[in-house]
């Protein structure tokens, strides 16, 4: 048996991860509730948001959470453009055609990555990587910390546009109603746009706030969006607040089947929850009904 | 107020509007009327730009329309369409924002204000998700929000379609009102004697062509309207 300092230990260890795969949740299932398609790219998205990161501490020695300023408007407006540009001329209205674009804009980038930088993995490593905070008996990441914080506010962010602005409603009205919408003079392929962007904003946080801990490589999008998925399906497709606290129940439940089945096996625990929600409330938590 | 010049239009091909002409002056109600099938919703997706013309021309206060949704709501040519397609999974209060989204949003606060005047059971459930209303509430709540864009013209398509006796009286006696506030009404139905009853004029349309037109008494007293729509 664990000591209980160990097993709140990997709570807390698995709560402060899970804020940062619910902040990479959070731009898949913002695009599934409004364009309705899993968005491929999202992993391919991560990792070039995870290189820009990387890339910016290398050349120019900025410091991953000051790069979250710079690379976060950048990836809003290359979001908001490959819509705009490219996944909304060529999909021509059809749902299925966008789901293929996806995809073969997550190939493009994954190669042009390889291309550009090899399949070697890399990272940025700093004191703070490694510092700690003593809370009591229990010995927390700094880093970590500090990605929980992030995703928070994060968070709390797109909340409070989605619920309070304009710009929020115009795309919570867009994902149920298109047609009423458009007659209320919202301008449609703009608010497509604007989710994509803000889908790849959320990406371009994650990243900064993943760097300090985390490694990157062509391919590292792949892992984070399978949990992704799976924080999609359990908190409800479409649901901002079923990403949170879906994000924070798979970090948990990845962190203590971790501890009691070992590493190896850590993820047995998110994929058992996976099959258990398809099989009992395939709505998720907060999903709508279809 | 608005003109319209010979309009064709369809679908993928298919012609459906074949050279619509029909015209809506101030302070009138227009009634529109025809089975089901013939194209009034085709022609009130043209009006409000959903629909592009293949040819014709569409005047709205003195100008062509550009031919998108957003300039006919600039514009101030509102169209409350059939089936109402509200926001269902936003609140009533919301619902009324989002309609002064393009146009009126100075007067947003006011203008709330003036429709929960004109409609007291929406103000009694501003916070409620629209889609949990009834038919009729929903159907003020579209209407509520097209006047949130303080309209020139207001279109509205079947608005009495789905609802009790009752209620169609009630909805007959709004657009009534509306009108008697100063506001043109294009009254799109398929329900001819209660739409005749306030209309000024009315157009009857067949198979994407006006057949008949005139005021509403004219169109009433035609021997063959009785024929054909109201069985006597
Ligand atoms: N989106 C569409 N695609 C193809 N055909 C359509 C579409 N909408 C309507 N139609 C056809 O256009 C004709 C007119 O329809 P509509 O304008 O809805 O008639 P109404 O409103 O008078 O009942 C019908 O034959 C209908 O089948
Ligand atoms: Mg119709």
């Amino acid at each position: 048996m664990y000591s209980p300092t160990i097993l709140i230990e990997a709570m807390i260890n698995g709560l402060l991860t899970g804020a940062i795969y619910a902040l990479i949740a959070l731009g898949l299932t913002l695009v599934y509730g409004v364009l309705h398609i899993i968005n491929f790219a999202h992993g391919a998205i991560l990792a070039s948001a995870m290189f820009a990161v990387w890339g910016l501490n290398v050349l120019a020695g900025i410091d991953p959470y000051l790069s979250i300023l710079v690379v976060t408007p950048i990836f809003f407006g290359l979001g908001y453009g490959v819509q705009r540009l490219v996944i909304g001329p060529a999909a021509k209205g059809d749902d299925g055609n966008i789901l293929l674009i996806t995809l073969g804009i997550s190939i493009f980038i994954e190669n042009a990555l390889l291309a550009g930088f090899g399949s070697d993995t890399r990272s940025i490593s700093s004191d703070f990587s490694f510092s700690v905070i003593e809370a009591g008996p229990f010995l927390i990441s700094s880093p970590r910390l500090v990605g929980f914080a992030g995703s928070l506010v994060v968070t709390a962010l797109l909340w409070f546009i989605m619920s309070r602005t304009d710009a929020g409603k115009a795309i919570r009205a867009v994902a149920k109603e298109k047609l009423g919408a458009s007659l209320m003079g919202i301008d449609v392929g703009h608010v497509y746009a604007l989710t994509f962007g803000l889908g790849c904003a959320a990406l371009a946080v994650a990243a900064g706030l993943l760097m300090p801990t985390f490694y990157v490589n062509p391919r590292v999008g792949g892992a984070f969006v399978n949990i992704a998925f799976t924080i999609v399906v359990l908190g409800g497709m479409g649901s901002i607040p079923g990403a949170m606290i879906g994000g924070l129940l798979i970090g948990l439940v990845e962190s203590l089947s971790g501890l009691l089945l070992g590493e190896s096996l850590g993820q047995i625990g998110i994929f058992v929850i996976f099959i258990l929600v398809l099989l009992l409330k395939p709505t998720g938590l907060f999903g709508a009904k279809a | 107020m608005l003109e319209v010049k010979n309009i064709r239009t369809g679908y993928g091909g298919v012609e459906v509007l074949r050279g619509i002409d029909l015209s809506v002056a101030s302070g009138e109600i227009v009634a529109v009327l025809g089975a089901n099938g013939v194209g009034k919703t085709t022609l009130n997706k043209a009006l409000s730009g959903l629909l592009s013309l293949t040819s014709g021309s569409i005047i709205f206060d003195g100008r062509e329309l550009a031919g998108s949704p957003i300039a006919a709501v600039e514009a101030g040519l509102i169209h409350v369409p059939e089936g109402r397609k509200i926001f269902p999974n936003m609140s009533v209060h919301e619902n009324l924002e989002l309609g002064s989204y393009r146009r009126g949003r100075a007067g947003r606060a006011r203008n709330i204000e003036r429709v929960y005047e004109t409609f007291p059971k929406l103000r009694q459930r501003t916070t409620q998700m629209a889609g949990t209303l009834s038919g009729g509430e929903q159907q003020m709540l579209a209407i509520g929000r097209g006047m949130m864009a303080e309209p020139k013209l207001l279109i509205l398509d079947e608005p009495s379609l789905g609802l009790s006796p009752l209620l169609v009286e009630e909805m007959f006696d709004l657009v009534k009102r509306l009108n008697g506030e100063g506001l043109p009404i294009m009254l799109v139905e398929q329900n001819v004697v209660q739409s005749l009853e306030i209309a000024h004029r009315a157009y009857i349309i067949e198979n994407g062509q006006v057949t008949m037109s005139g005021s509403a008494a004219e169109i009433s007293g035609n021997p063959e309207l009785k024929r054909a729509y109201l069985g006597l």
